[in-house]
């Protein structure tokens, strides 16, 4: 049992997968807040109510969320290859990873920003605020658990990508998994990725919780 | 001086044009405690939001001082916004901050340096009475104190005017009296000028010098809070001073004289001052009369003292005669043979 394992590769896998959870998250989560918020702005008595910017906005967001990641990484070769110079490896994952989990981290966050009490808006606003002040030191902070809520549930989406884009030649757990393990019949070599994949996510799903009530003061 | 003229907000919704506040023209003096009553609907709530323009009104103007608020663009309303503060029913704070850090939000805004900044969010804790509390986070507060936060936020920069958006709504009558008792003191300390919004004659009368009483958008009478609960003239007005006084004593007075037939029985109306004064023992001094006091209620309004009393005095004719003729040239109080 396990004979097929070699422990190098096994941790070289690993860490291709972190590396590409890790920056495709930064990726997402700069994304995600922009979209997301431009989203609230331009919302039906928003701050920036703007219908047209919004609508823009919203199908943006709906057709990347719509499209099956395994297709958008192949419709992004050409754009990765211009970006990366290349389509193989953990950093050509990059973009896809990023547009594939951005919308849906900006749902997520313009939900988070939509639970805001307009009560607390409005004082800010009887107070004098700008909308950066708004932005800033009312919406942000007073949504917070819910972005890092959502930015966990988004993080275990990620990990799931990269394990798809794995199987086209990305690097990391799934593409270890499939080329070392699946295609060799090396069953173990699955087995063990996917454990170790677990492992991944619980500790994303441990530390996700921990920062959300620690910052909750509701 | 406030001056308000030909206010108006409508809203327009798909099927109908809602008029929430029709043409009110009303000027509040400084230092004045203002309020203005009205059932749910009325458009007071739309009224006091149009005075810093969190809505903006359809028509009219506003002035404070010789700030024309209405005739401003989006940048000088900020400013002016700063010197206006305003508490809500529900409190309106930022959960995720504590109280000394709600407190020192708008001194942020203001651009107020550190230190100052927390010099003053001190000065407004030991105000509003939550010294020890400054670290806590408004969930760890209960209704009263919370309000008592908003109230300290609204005043970090020194505003001239203080909006009370049915500020003690949610509050239970113990601490609704606290608070009340604080903006008085706030507005005597620093001769703020306050406007409430209400829905409680008992607000009315406690805190308030002047009352406007709103239904449909319109101001359909305006007074001195004493005034106003003597002669009440719409019949709104007389709804929300029964609410306050619970006026059944007229029903009651044809079993008093049916049980009180000895002597003479009287109305007493006390008017402001004088129910201050020990008239009842002064008339029992100065003549030779017994008086027994049958029914009655006294109340405190901000402006005076108001209620109606029954007494039954017996004793010699002329005695009761000379004890009348005295109430009614010498004190203010009204009085009434029955």
């Amino acid at each position: 049992m396990f004979g097929n394992l070699k422990t190098d590769e096994l941790i070289t896998a690993t860490n291709e997968t972190l590396y590409m959870t890790g920056i495709a998250l930064i990726g997402t989560l700069i994304l995600g807040i922009l979209l997301g918020l431009l989203l609230f702005l331009t919302s039906k008595d928003g701050i920036w109510e703007n219908k047209f910017i919004h609508i823009i906005t919203a199908a943006i967001v709906n057709i990347f969320r719509a499209i099956p990641f395994i297709i958008l990484i192949l419709l992004l070769f050409p754009f990765t290859n211009f970006l990366i110079g290349t389509i193989r490896g953990p950093s050509a994952a990059l973009p896809a990873l990023i547009i594939g989990t951005a919308p849906f981290y900006a749902r997520l966050v313009e939900i988070a920003f939509r639970e805001v009490d307009k009560g607390v808006i409005e004082a800010a606003k009887s107070i004098g605020a700008k909308t950066r002040t708004i932005i800033f030191k009312v919406i942000i902070p007073e949504s917070l658990p819910a972005l890092v809520s959502g930015l966990t549930v988004t993080a275990i989406a990620l990990i799931g990508y990269t394990a798809m884009a794995g199987v086209i030649g990305a690097g990391g757990l799934g593409d270890y998994a499939y080329f070392y393990g699946f295609q060799r019949r090396d069953f173990d070599v699955v087995f063990v990725c996917t454990v170790l994949i677990l492992i991944i996510v619980f500790i994303i799903q441990f530390i996700g919780d921990l920062i959300t009530n620690k910052i909750d003061k509701r | 001086m406030i001056s308000i003229k030909g206010l108006k907000k409508e809203f327009i919704t798909k099927d109908r044009q809602i008029t929430a506040v029709d043409h009110v023209d009303i000027d509040i003096n400084n230092g004045e405690i203002f309020g203005v009553i009205g059932y749910s609907g009325a458009g007071k709530s739309t009224f006091i939001r149009l005075i810093n323009r969190l809505e903006e009104p359809s028509a009219g103007t506003i002035t404070i001082e010789d700030n024309e608020i209405t005739n401003l663009n989006q940048n000088e309303l900020r400013i002016a916004r700063q010197d206006i503060g305003m508490i809500f029913q529900h409190f309106n704070l930022l959960w995720s901050r504590t109280v000394a850090e709600n407190i020192a939000f708008p001194l942020e805004i203001a651009g107020v340096s550190k230190e100052k900044r927390k010099k003053r969010v001190q000065e407004l804790i030991d105000l509003v009475g939550l010294t020890g509390r400054e670290n806590a986070y408004p969930s760890q507060l209960s209704g009263g104190q919370k309000q008592r936060v908003g109230i300290a936020r609204a005043l970090a920069n020194k505003p001239k005017l203080l909006l009370c958006d049915e500020a003690t709504s949610a509050l239970d009558p113990e601490t609704t009296n606290s608070i009340l008792d604080l903006l008085v003191d706030i507005n005597e300390k620093m001769g703020l000028t306050i406007i409430l919004i209400t829905h409680e004659m008992q607000v009315i009368r406690k805190i308030c010098h002047r009352v406007a009483v709103m239904e449909n958008g319109k101001i359909v009478e305006l007074g001195d809070v004493l005034d106003v609960f003597l002669h009440p003239q719409q019949p709104i007005t007389k709804k929300f001073v029964h609410q306050a006084m619970g006026n059944d004593e007229d029903e009651n007075i044809s079993s008093i004289m049916e049980t009180n037939s000895e002597g003479t029985l009287l109305k007493l109306q006390f008017i402001g001052e004088s129910a201050n004064q020990a008239l009842i023992s002064q008339i029992a001094k100065r003549y030779e009369v017994d008086i027994n006091i049958l029914q009655g209620k006294i109340t405190n309004t901000k402006t005076g003292s108001y209620g109606t009393l029954f007494v039954q005095v017996t004793g010699n004719d002329s005695e009761i005669e000379s004890a009348i003729k005295y109430i009614q040239s010498e004190t203010s109080v009204e009085v009434e043979v029955i």
